[in-house]
């Protein structure tokens, strides 16, 4: 059954520009940015992948585009996941907030603004979540330096 | 009726000094309050419940106010983030207090060395006693506290003057 669905998934995808491979038992597939909230629908109204499971990223320094945003959507229906991945250049970070579908994005989303600095156009709530007020750059960032801290209270002597 | 003083057995009379007979008072009466964050938290409720059991140091009773304790336990992790929250809780106890660094995060930061972890509670907070292990055993904890309480015991209290 949800190898099934999965090759129903993957024709219905494998469209101009969306590549849908399976990987690790998990159907995997590339979208162009664009491409992001009409996909993230499609699974969530035709596919029944009701669940937001999180979304992150991957920095690849030196590549072009820089990052990867990856979103995990999973099916409480059938029982299986699906992952999507778009790519964002280092110097316009921006994809489109998934929050008008999936409510729980809105947290997940501050959190990959703090740890990556991928910002989600739509959603105005991006304050730091784990990190703190005053923090500057992204530590989970390659660039970000390994051993920088920005401690809060003074330290004694 | 028996006028000499016959043996008994009895507890009649002990000679001891006032400043040793007030910590030894002291050093079994401490009010932990337990900052707990991380991992440690597990051996915090080993060596405090049955098995281990520091009511048999006096440490049993863990006080959830500041205001009415004074050993500060620091157990886990310390994030930046968390700094000014145990900086705070440090400043509302009253005098006098002391200060645990349970295992090696609350020590040294432990193996985190990154953008979030403080390197050592020792960094904002004045410290007594140190407690290695990730997590310590309850033998450590237990020695860390008997060690406070020499320290404790040993030390001068006000109440130990000319008048007293
Ligand atoms: S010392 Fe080890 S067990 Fe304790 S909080 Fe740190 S990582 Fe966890």
């Amino acid at each position: 059954m949800p190898d099934d669905l999965l090759e129903r998934l993957r024709s219905r995808l494998a469209d101009e520009g969306r590549e849908a491979t399976f990987a690790h038992g998990l159907l995997a597939v590339q979208i162009p940015r664009e491409a992001l909230l009409d996909t993230v629908k499609l699974l969530k109204d035709g596919f029944g992948f009701d669940l937001f499971l999180d979304v992150t990223a991957v920095d690849w320094p030196g590549r072009d585009p820089r990052f990867d945003v990856v979103y995990h959507l999973y099916s409480t229906r059938d029982h299986v996941r699906v992952r999507l991945k778009t790519a964002v250049s280092g110097t316009d970070p921006v994809v489109d907030t998934l929050v008008p579908l999936f409510g729980a994005a809105a947290y997940m989303e501050r959190e990959c603004h703090d740890m990556l600095g991928i910002r989600f156009r739509g959603n105005d709530d991006l304050r730091p979540i784990l990190l703190y007020e005053g923090f500057e750059g992204h530590p989970l960032r390659k660039d970000y330096p390994k051993g920088r801290e920005q401690p809060l209270v003074r330290y004694r002597e | 009726m028996n006028h000499d003083h016959e043996k008994t057995g009895a507890f009649e009379y002990l000679t001891t000094r006032k400043d040793e007979l007030v910590g030894w008072a002291r050093k079994f009466s401490l009010f932990p309050y337990p900052f707990v964050t991380a991992c440690c938290a597990m051996e915090f409720m080993s060596v405090s419940s049955t098995m281990y059991d520091t009511d048999r140091f006096g440490a049993a009773l863990p006080r959830f106010s500041p205001r009415q304790s004074d050993l500060l336990m620091v157990v886990g992790t310390i994030t930046h983030k968390q700094a000014p929250v145990l900086r705070r809780v440090y400043e509302q106890m009253c005098e006098p207090k002391w200060v645990m660094a349970f295992g090696v995060c609350a020590t040294s930061g432990g193996f985190y060395q990154n953008y979030a972890a403080l390197q050592g509670i020792d960094k904002i907070i004045p410290v007594d006693v140190y407690i290695p292990g990730c997590p310590p055993r309850p033998e450590s904890v237990i020695d860390g506290i008997m060690q406070l309480q020499e320290k404790i015991a040993g030390s001068s209290h006000p109440i130990v003057n000319d008048r007293f």
